[in-house]
């Protein structure tokens, strides 16, 4: 056996003997029925999808063991990537989502020389399919590859990689069991998958798994600047998220990233404490203002935003920016003037303070005062009343720890509430006359009793 | 190794030799190495023992440099002069006898020139003076009981020695004459003075303990005559006088009268209404005090420690007795202090009494009452005969006690009329439902049977029946009853939530359910927060489940609403923390949050539960931002969407507007702009109209003032 296969009509017509045009005949039928289950990978049935995957994939195993074709020259190893990437376009439809069956296939992700021609398999078809629908988005398409290739675990180690499907010798000289070609068919079908436009919501998927499970894994990082920068600029939830991704760059591989505070001072906008990622972003912002060499007005206008903000959060983010902000003044003791202004703004109007400006060195921040703070002293929750009440004491020196405070949410705060227990229960002294029977009550004049 | 071998036994034994304590603790020891080992020299100091040295340099520094140090500029030395003070071989007693000795010798010869007669004991017939004087004082006080005058013989004999004994003896009436002629001297005089006094004050005293006896002795005698004399004159008398006079004499009523207001002791007079509304008033400052100090939440600590003086249970028992006590009081006043009890007071009470019963009647609960009069009635009755026992003059008993039947009848009649109109308002078929009422109920021990026993009613039968409940039931009359009507409360609670739920909400019956919940709560309020305290958990679970379900909340229903505005009625929301009330802030400021607003009826609810938090927040001027953000929220989706994002007002501009007028003129403003706000979008939001940007800039116009 070996060479490539010519075509049935030729061998059968031909003049070889009858072994040969048996096997070759045998061949054809083989090819016959791959194709007869690639199809099958189609089917409306799960369990029909599910067999043909897994009879396809015994193929490969056993073609991996006995190979159709000879080994080119001596010391390459025949790998059945031509039937691999039928399976793999199977498991990427265009036009259904195929989530079930790539959990199913989860199992071959397993062997090192698998998980390897799916890579590439994967790029390829992405290349190959975008290149055909240029403009027309493709939502199931990359919703399927996202799932295949978020899916990938990367060994962290070359010493890891024992797990073959092709058993032959010499495998220590092939390419595949070298970890730095794993890393870089990685990095290529990743860089292939963002080259194209994402739908918003695999956007964000893409940018919460980056900075964990892409990039420690690429083999050039700093390649994924460009996508970074772009997100980044997105604005809104992508920005932050972003932020993530670009931290790992500017800290672990000196990305310089010009008006860097800039944008952040310009990514606090009135959702930041409201959002999912709240805990994700403030843990970064801690991470990135806890440089002692920032100059006074950045973190002033810091300090500003943060608190002008403060005024419209819901108190368990009130909680963590509370302290957060204090420890913004124990870093920058330069800042203390905005805590201690006798005779400083105290309404909206007096306010130096320019929220709208987007420069920081521009909003005026260090002429202004921490008044919305002193407003928080007025709050409801007893607690971020407690918190603000921070400013009339003198600040101690030793920073407050708000990781527990960052994933802080309100149905903790009430459950908080609920099972705190008093020994005495006040009680109203007012006679009632009623449900809307106080005086001046205000429900009097908006409601009846109908 | 050799040339090193013998030094290092050397050291060894060497240290050994110099320290025989044994074997040194090595971090102890120093040893000082030597770069050459040179035969035949003495090495002393290669092992130092750096503390044993420097304790012993203290320990000499102490006992000569610190001392030296003590003593430097100090000039005076303390010298002690006792003799044989610190001589050991000198018994104590030879010590004394020495001192004294010395201390002699040297007085000896030194005249003290104010020391006029320093040994000298003075002396008459032998005995010494001094002991004459303290014998004499003896004499005086014996002297007292017996009348000899305060020359008697044996005074002066104690006094002079009585001329001794041949002197006396001789003496008759002469000597006496003689020593009364014989002129004495200066210090006799005196005490002679003094004797006499003492003695006349001794007389004093003894007459005076017998007339004090004496009338005590009287006095019982005279009160067993005038028991006699009570009883038996009225009765003969009486019979006499019913005849004769039916009419009491007017002039006698208010003497008597008189009489007895001038026993009525000024503490336990009824209080006038002034006097009660300005305890009432003072009461309500030293609550509103304690509110203000809660609100504030300074002293949270303390006030945990020293219980709050509204004590609850203090504050139920005096809800329910307050009537009663004062009824039963008055009676024990005019029984017990005064041994014959005025029938006028009693007309007075019983005056008073059907007043009362009358605003009660009014109040709808006229059999109950009924009832009660005849049993008082009877207990007066009972008490007048009793009473009547102890009279002297029985005649005007008897005829006020008529007159204060036929007032009673008047009244009732009165009463009566009262009643026959108010039932004929009434429908006649609730009037015959009402009899059938039973007086006693014992609490439900289900919300089933709680239920069962409401159905039907109408909402007055049903606050009959919950009053009359609460009364046969109250703490104090048995043990158990507590925990049965903390039960209540929940149970009632549960049965507004349902009466909100209905399909046609019931709202005018649990306005008037409202007040027996108050009461209740003002009873037990320990439970009463537990019940509410456990409705708002589910509720905040409820969202929190359907959070995770479907991503985003829904409004509550009414019945939860209702629960949060009951909220606000029975405990004071102004406080800095509250059991109850923070649980029910953060519950309300996620509902504004988390909820979606998807029709017309959220936009009521989240309006609704804005004036609820407006409320809580309306005397403590609280800061609620989920508030603000609602409202905004609410404007935002009512501008038409061409015009959201439009250049007339933009929605940023509206939200520093909002936080300006909240934050900087801390909420005077918001209070009123809050309602104001919430009229204008409910004009919009009832006739579907856009909220343009021509109406939210009359909104912000008008707020603008």
């Amino acid at each position: 056996m070996g060479g490539s296969l010519p075509a049935e009509e030729d061998v059968l017509s031909g003049n070889s003997s009858a072994e040969d045009k048996y096997k070759a005949w045998m061949r054809h039928r083989y090819n016959d029925c791959v194709e007869c289950l690639s199809e099958l990978l189609g089917h409306d049935s799960f369990r029909v999808k599910e067999s043909s995957l897994c009879t396809l994939m015994k193929f490969v195993e056993l073609e991996a063991e006995c190979p159709l074709v000879a080994e080119q020259w001596k010391g390459s190893i025949a790998f059945p990537h031509h039937l691999l990437k039928v399976v793999v376009n199977g498991l990427i439809p265009i036009h259904e989502d195929a989530s079930l069956l790539i959990s199913r296939f989860q199992e071959y992700m397993e062997f090192d020389d698998v998980r390897y021609f799916v890579m590439k398999a994967v790029t390829e078809s992405i290349g190959q399919v975008m290149q055909k629908t240029k403009e027309r988005p493709l939502p199931f398409y990359q919703q399927n590859v996202f799932s295949l290739i978020s899916s990938i675990n990367m060994p962290n180690k070359e010493r890891d990689m024992v797990k073959f499907m092709v058993k032959q010798d010499k495998r220590e000289e092939w390419k595949v069991s070298k970890l730095q070609t794993h890393k870089q068919a990685f990095e290529r079908m990743w860089l292939t998958f963002l080259k194209y436009q994402l739908p918003s919501g695999l956007y964000k998927k893409v940018l919460v798994i980056l900075h964990d499970s892409i990039l420690p894994h690429m083999n050039e990082p700093t390649l994924m600047i460009d996508f970074l920068t772009v997100a980044y600029g997105v604005g809104g939830a992508i920005s932050l998220l972003a932020l993530n991704g670009l931290f790992i760059l500017i800290h672990q591989h000196n990305l310089e990233y010009p008006d860097f505070y800039k944008k952040l001072y310009s990514l606090l906008d009135p959702s930041i404490y409201h959002v999912k990622y709240r805990a994700r972003f403030f843990h970064l912002a801690d991470l990135f203002l806890s440089s002692s060499h920032l100059p006074a007005y950045l973190v002033a206008a810091f300090i500003k935003r943060l608190s002008r903000l403060a005024l419209t959060a819901p108190p368990e983010a009130l909680l963590m920016v509370i302290p957060f902000i204090c420890n913004l003044f124990r870093r920058h003791p330069a800042c203390k003037v905005l805590m201690h202004r006798p005779n400083g703004p105290q309404d909206l109007s007096e306010d130096p303070y320019i929220m709208e400006q987007e420069e920081p060195s521009e909003s005026r921040a260090l002429e202004s005062s921490v008044w919305e703070i002193q407003s928080l002293q007025n709050h409801y929750h007893p607690d971020v009343a407690h918190a603000a009440a921070i400013l009339k004491q003198s600040l101690s020196e030793i920073e407050d720890d708000i990781s527990g405070l960052l994933e802080l949410s309100a149905s903790e705060l009430f459950d908080k509430e609920i099972k705190k227990t008093s020994a005495n229960v006040p009680l109203e002294f007012e006679q009632v006359r009623g449900l809307f029977g106080k005086k001046n009550d205000i429900f009097a004049e908006h409601f009846a009793l109908d | 190794h050799r040339a090193d071998h013998p030094t290092g036994s050397r050291r060894v034994s060497e240290a050994s030799l110099a320290w025989p304590g044994g074997p040194h603790n090595p971090f102890e020891v120093k040893v000082n190495r030597q770069k050459f080992n040179i035969l035949g020299r003495k090495t002393k100091n290669d092992v130092g023992l750096p503390g044993v040295s420097r304790s012993k340099a203290i320990k000499k520094r102490t006992q000569t440099l610190l001392k030296e140090y003590k003593e430097k500029e100090k000039t005076n030395v303390f010298k002690d002069k006792r003799f044989g003070e610190y001589n050991t071989k000198i018994s104590p007693e030879e010590k004394m006898i020495k001192r004294f000795t010395l201390e002699r010798q040297q007085n000896y010869g030194k005249k003290n020139i104010y020391n006029l007669n320093e040994d000298e004991e003075l002396t008459h017939f032998g005995q010494s003076l001094a002991e004459i004087e303290k014998l004499n004082d003896i004499i005086d006080s014996d002297s007292d009981t017996d009348e000899r005058g305060a020359l008697s013989a044996e005074l002066t004999a104690a006094h002079f020695g009585g001329g001794g004994g041949l002197l006396r003896k001789k003496a008759s009436s002469e000597q006496e004459d003689e020593e009364e002629e014989k002129p004495k001297s200066r210090k006799e005089l005196i005490e002679e003075l003094i004797a006499k006094s003492k003695q006349e004050k001794q007389e004093r005293q003894s007459r005076r303990e017998s007339a004090l006896e004496l009338t005590e002795k009287l006095d019982n005698d005279w009160k067993e005559i005038q028991t006699l004399m009570a009883r038996k004159p009225p009765k003969s008398e009486r019979k006499d006088k019913e005849a004769e006079k039916p009419k009491p004499d007017e002039y006698d009523m208010i003497v008597r009268e008189l009489g007895f207001e001038m026993k009525a002791k000024p503490s336990e007079r009824m209080k006038t209404e002034e006097e009660l509304a300005k305890e009432e008033e003072a009461r309500l400052q030293k609550l509103e005090a304690d509110r203000l100090r809660r609100m504030r939440g300074i002293d949270e600590q303390e006030n945990k420690k020293k219980p709050s003086h509204v004590s609850a249970d203090d504050l139920a028992d005096g809800f329910i007795l307050d009537k009663d006590d004062r009824r039963l009081l008055s009676y024990k006043d005019g029984k017990m202090n005064i041994e014959n009890v005025e029938e006028e007071e009693d007309k007075e009470e019983e005056e008073d009494k059907e007043e009362e019963e009358e605003q009660e009647e009014e109040e709808g609960e006229k059999e109950d009452n009924e009832n009660e009069e005849g049993e008082e009635e009877s207990a007066t009755e009972d008490e007048e005969d009793v009473a009547s026992d102890n009279h002297s003059d029985l005649e005007s008993d008897l005829e006020s006690e008529e007159e204060a039947a036929g007032n009673k009848e008047q009244k009732k009649q009165k009463t009566n009329e009262n009643e026959s109109q108010n039932v004929e308002e009434l429908d006649p078929k609730m009037e015959a439902a009402k009899s059938e009422l039973p007086y006693t109920f014992a609490v439900p021990e289900s919300y089933e049977k709680f239920k069962s026993l409401l159905a039907g009613r109408t909402v007055e039968q049903q606050l009959i029946i919950l009053e009359r409940i609460q009364k046969c039931n109250h703490p104090s009359l048995a043990v158990g009853n507590k925990t049965k009507l903390e039960k209540l409360f929940g149970f009632l609670l549960e049965y507004i939530g349902e009466l909100a739920t209905l399909d046609l909400p019931e709202l005018k019956t649990i306005d008037k359910l409202i007040l027996p919940l108050y009461n209740l709560c003002q009873m037990f309020p320990e439970a009463a927060s537990g019940n509410i305290k456990f409705v708002l958990r589910d509720a905040a679970h409820e969202m929190e489940e359907v959070i995770e379900v479907k991503g985003r909340a829904t409004f509550p229903g009414l019945d939860t609403l209702i629960y949060l505005k009951i909220t606000s009625l029975l405990f004071p929301t102004s406080d800095f923390w509250h059991p109850v009330v923070t649980p029910a802030f953060i519950y309300m400021s996620q509902l504004l949050t988390k909820c979606r607003i998807t029709t017309l009826q959220d936009v009521i609810k989240g309006l609704f539960i804005c004036s609820l938090l407006l409320e809580y927040v309306s005397l403590s001027k609280r800061f609620v931002p989920e508030l603000i953000n609602f409202l905004l929220g609410v404007l935002h989706i009512s501008l038409p969407k061409q015009q959201a994002q439009g250049e007339f007002v933009s929605i940023n501009e509206l939200r520093n507007f909002y936080i300006s007028l909240s934050c900087s003129s801390l909420f005077c403003s918001f209070k009123t702009f809050m309602p104001s706000c919430a009229r204008v979008l409910f004009f919009f939001c009832v006739l579907e109209l856009p909220v343009t940007p021509f109406s939210t800039s009359l909104v912000l116009h008008f707020h603008l003032y």
